[in-house]
């Protein structure tokens, strides 16, 4: 326990931490300090002075921000003189900003705009002509308007501290002295935007939103990030229809105020020309728009040819899709068609490590373990690029707390900068890596370990039960790569296991086939390819199978289809996903995009058609059934329904261990690629830096 | 990039004499000898010294536009230095300025045609007790008068 010292402000008495900041305790008493430049969880900066409050015995008025209490401290924020020193600081920070708050970006969202409306003057003495810089522009995505910035620095400590890039500084001194870019005229950095977000006013804006609306014609939806399987909350500004911005001010969910490139700027696929808008029918040879009406009896007509005969047929499902719409896909595949063909691209071995673990409930690390661990060790995988929420939380959790990061991957990665240990391990070799570490690591009082698609099969157990040997807790996140990732193989889109990861046979039922066994099957009947592109790099042995796609871009696989639905992207719709330490968290629609359907409506309508009965299609009710019926699943629904997140445990003793080879590989996406969605985003692929490289960090030093 | 080998020594004294980790605090003597060596501080002398120390070229560009006798530009053979600030304000310092403006035809941080002189205002040098002061490159001037100034100029003018 800390010691605590007795301090007097605005002539109460306050027990407060030793050496706590007085701004903070003044907060958590509800004393407003109006600051610029102080920013929980970054270094004091000390440098705006809007902060400033009188103690007694000091002869000056003392920074708030940077002031820690001490025993018999007397502290007055509210007197006369502090509120001229306000008026003052404002003054100032106003003698040569532009106020053209009618039509700039922050307008409204403006923290100096509200300070100035609070503890301003209301007019000012400066009559001189305001000094101008025309607006730069330092990358597609960041603008910069100097004389707009109050120099509080935000934005280069955020950039340097929370995102580890150090893209911003400051030059020149005094009244002329400017926020600037990496390399002179431009940025050259992650594109993340945190400096956007973070600054307080609108000097620094994103070329997707600037200029395009007031903040308060938006609606704002609180939803999931539809690109990484880190599972972000993000904020949703929609506008007549359309996503203009995304961000996390509210810092709620599990990823606070952290967003990256593609969660941020990455939504522009929703609104893409290029969005399938109609359903298609392959009609002599060529796929011409029909009704939605056509289409779904098609589809339906042509499963129960195929059932009745006992044909086959195969389903490849989604990495994006909600729990909801994976666990009725499957349950139309196996209860409607009695069929386990069923499987979708998986990119890392969740089911070894919940084998392994063999029913411990407490050994899933979730995405605030990782900012709260003292040590932690990633293995295979460029954590930066290919999980940005959880390298973000790993460098926070040094900055803060000092943990200590150990790493053994096959090329330089950022985590280098802090690691303690940093191994090179050519793929293959990295559990000899990580036995050398054995002496260090049993050392540390607790260990997350992070694992990629490297680590799969038989290389999990060893892991696991180096894990076992060191003596110590041990948690453990496999690393995957897509927003549902950790839902597709939890509701059971696999041959070889239901949700829930019971076993088939369970079921009295057979494996089915994997992926490839489906599209090497020269006499599959049907193949129903959901959200997922399979034909991009391989060939479909079934020359004359009938093959349905739910997309929402015609790529490779689209093309092949005899149908298509257009399929509402995860910002259309409600549902549940699961991240990839198994947190759930829920979907909120924010908009409605012209002729595109949820895939569970499409998976509804069609079993409606073809006369099963699977229960209703709405998504509240298909979860209530996820919370039933899939162990693990039993999450708390006030955590979700009020945005949070419940991690889900399904670990109730071993998974048998699947007899089929199934291949696990991750797509290896960079920060600045994502999939099919990252190809139609035109604000990922605008920037310098697509698509980017894994394990090229420190190569870009400039 | 390459420097004098008088210039290399003191580079690998000074990176001994900081804790390790803390190389960065060569920064801005390292910016300076090689200023002296060089006569200006070169593009080619930033991504130098920004590879020497392992930071970016933003953090020594921070450094440079925080101090003014780093200069991106050549500056003359002799660097006219003319205080301007309290103590050598009251005693001339601003007409001696002017002065050296109009006997070396050029103003504040130029550059004579000839590259012999340049020329700026500075702020206090700590030679307040003799005002108005100069420096030209390291060399302090006392009490310096318009007279004393145009002496001091024709006989470097001589020395080429
Ligand atoms: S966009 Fe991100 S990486 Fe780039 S300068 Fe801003 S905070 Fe730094
Ligand atoms: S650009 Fe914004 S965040 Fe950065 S120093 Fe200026 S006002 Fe602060
Ligand atoms: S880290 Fe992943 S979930 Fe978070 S914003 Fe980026 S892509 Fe989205
Ligand atoms: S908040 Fe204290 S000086 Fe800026
Ligand atoms: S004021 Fe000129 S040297 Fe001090």
């Amino acid at each position: 326990m800390a010691e605590l010292v007795t301090l007097t402000i605005d002539g109460a008495q306050v027990q407060a931490e030793k050496g706590a900041l007085l701004i903070d305790v003044c907060k958590a008493r509800g004393i407003e300090i109006p600051a610029f430049c102080y920013y929980e969880g970054l270094a004091l900066q000390a440098a705006c002075r809007m902060c400033l409050v009188e103690v007694e015995k000091m002869p000056k008025l003392q920074p708030g921000c940077t002031l820690p209490v001490a025993e018999g401290m007397v502290v007055k924020t509210d007197t006369p003189v502090i509120h001229e020193a306000r008026k003052s600081m404002l003054e100032f920070l106003l003698a040569n900003h532009p106020l053209d708050c009618p039509v700039c970006d922050k307008g409204g969202e403006c923290e100096l705009q509200d300070m100035t409306f609070r503890y301003g003057l209301g007019e000012s003495r400066f009559l001189e002509n305001k000094h101008h810089v025309d607006e730069q522009q330092w990358s597609p995505v960041v603008f910069f308007d100097r004389p707009r910035c109050i120099l509080c620095y935000r934005c280069v400590r955020i950039c340097d501290e929370g995102v580890g890039v150090d893209a911003l500084g400051v030059v020149q001194r005094g009244v002329v002295s400017a926020i600037a870019p990496s390399h002179g005229d431009h940025l050259e950095c992650d594109e993340c935007g945190m400096c956007i977000d973070i600054c307080p006013v609108g000097a620094l804006t994103s070329g997707m939103y600037r200029y395009k609306t007031r903040p308060w014609e938006m609606n704002h939806v609180g939803t999931i990030c539809t690109h990484c399987s880190n599972g972000c909350k993000t904020t949703l500004g929609v506008r007549g229809g359309q996503v203009i911005r995304a961000n996390n001010r509210d810092h709620s969910g599990i990823n606070g105020e952290f967003l990256c490139v593609k969660g941020r700027f990455g939504w522009d696929f929703v609104n893409s020309t290029e969005r399938a808008q109609s359903p298609m029918l392959r009609t002599n040879g060529r796929l011409e728009p029909v009704s939605w009406s056509r289409a779904l009896m098609t589809v339906a007509r042509k499963l129960n040819e195929v059932k009745q005969r006992g044909g086959r047929v195969g389903f490849i499902a989604s990495n994006h899709t909600s729990n909801e719409e994976n666990y009725y896909l499957q349950k139309l595949a196996r209860q409607g068609l009695r069929s386990n063909n069923i499987d979708h691209h998986r990119t890392g071995d969740v089911v070894t490590l919940i084998d392994a673990l063999a029913g411990r409930t407490d050994a899933l690390a979730t995405v605030a373990d990782l900012y709260a661990a003292k040590a932690s060790l990633v293995i295979a995988s460029d954590l930066a690029q290919q999980q940005p929420l959880l390298h973000f939380q790993l460098r926070a959790n040094w900055r803060h707390h000092r943990s200590r990061t150990y790493v053994v991957t096959p090329g330089p990665v950022r985590e280098r900068k802090f690691a303690v240990k940093s191994l090179h391990a050519e793929p293959g070799r990295e559990l000899d890596a990580v036995e050398s570490l054995r002496d260090d690591l049993s050392k540390e009082p607790e260990l997350v370990i992070l694992f990629g698609d490297a680590i799969q099969g038989d290389a999990v157990r060893r892991l696991v039960a180096f894990g076992d040997s060191l003596g110590i807790p041990v948690k453990y996140v496999c690393l995957l790569d897509y927003s549902n990732s950790r839902g597709a193989i939890d509701m059971g889109l696999a041959p070889g296991l239901l949700p829930g990861y019971r076993p088939v046979a369970e079921a009295g039922l057979e494996p089915g086939m994997t992926i490839a066994e489906m599209l090497a099957d020269a006499s599959l009947d049907v193949l129903w390819v959901v959200g997922a592109n399979p034909l991009r790099n391989a060939r479909l042995a079934a020359e004359n199978a009938f093959v349905v796609v739910n997309e929402m871009f015609l790529a490779e696989t689209a093309q092949r289809a005899d149908v298509i639905f257009p399929a509402a992207s995860a910002y259309e719709k409600e549902g549940t996903v699961t991240n990839v330490c198994g947190e759930v968290q829920s979907l909120k629609k924010a908009l409605k995009v012209m002729g595109a359907k949820t895939d569970l409506e499409i998976f509804g309508l069609v079993a409606a058609e073809m006369g099963i009965d699977l229960g209703p299609f709405q998504p509240g009710a298909v979860f209530e059934e996820i919370r039933r019926e899939v162990r693990g699943y039993n999450v708390s629904l006030p955590v979700i329904a009020t945005g949070g997140a419940a991690q889900s445990v399904p670990l109730n003793g071993r998974v048998p261990a699947l007899t089929r080879a199934e291949l696990i590989q991750s797509a290896r996406d960079t920060l600045f690629t994502s999939g099919t969605l990252g190809r139609y985003s035109k604000n990922l692929t605008s920037v310098l830096e697509h698509p980017g490289k894994l394990y090229a960090s420190g190569i870009e030093t400039p | 990039m390459t420097f004098s080998a008088e210039l290399e020594a003191r580079f690998a004294k000074m990176m001994q004499s900081y804790p390790p980790g803390r190389e960065r605090s060569a920064l801005v003597p390292m910016l300076l000898y090689a200023q002296d060596e060089i006569g200006h501080v070169s593009e080619a002398l930033i991504l130098e010294v920004a590879a020497r120390l392992n930071i970016s070229r933003l953090d020594v560009d921070e450094v440079i536009g925080y101090y003014s006798m780093l200069h991106k530009r050549p500056l003359g053979k002799y660097h006219v230095q003319v205080c301007t600030n309290i103590s050598c304000l009251l005693a001339g310092g601003e007409q001696l300025l002017e002065h050296a403006k109009k006997s070396l035809g050029i103003g504040h941080k130029e550059v004579t045609p000839d590259g012999q002189f340049s020329l700026e205002e500075v702020e206090c040098m700590g030679a307040c007790c003799w005002a108005p002061a100069l420096e030209i490159n390291y060399d302090f001037h006392h009490f310096v008068t318009p007279e004393k100034l145009d002496q001091l100029i024709a006989s470097l003018e001589k020395v080429q």
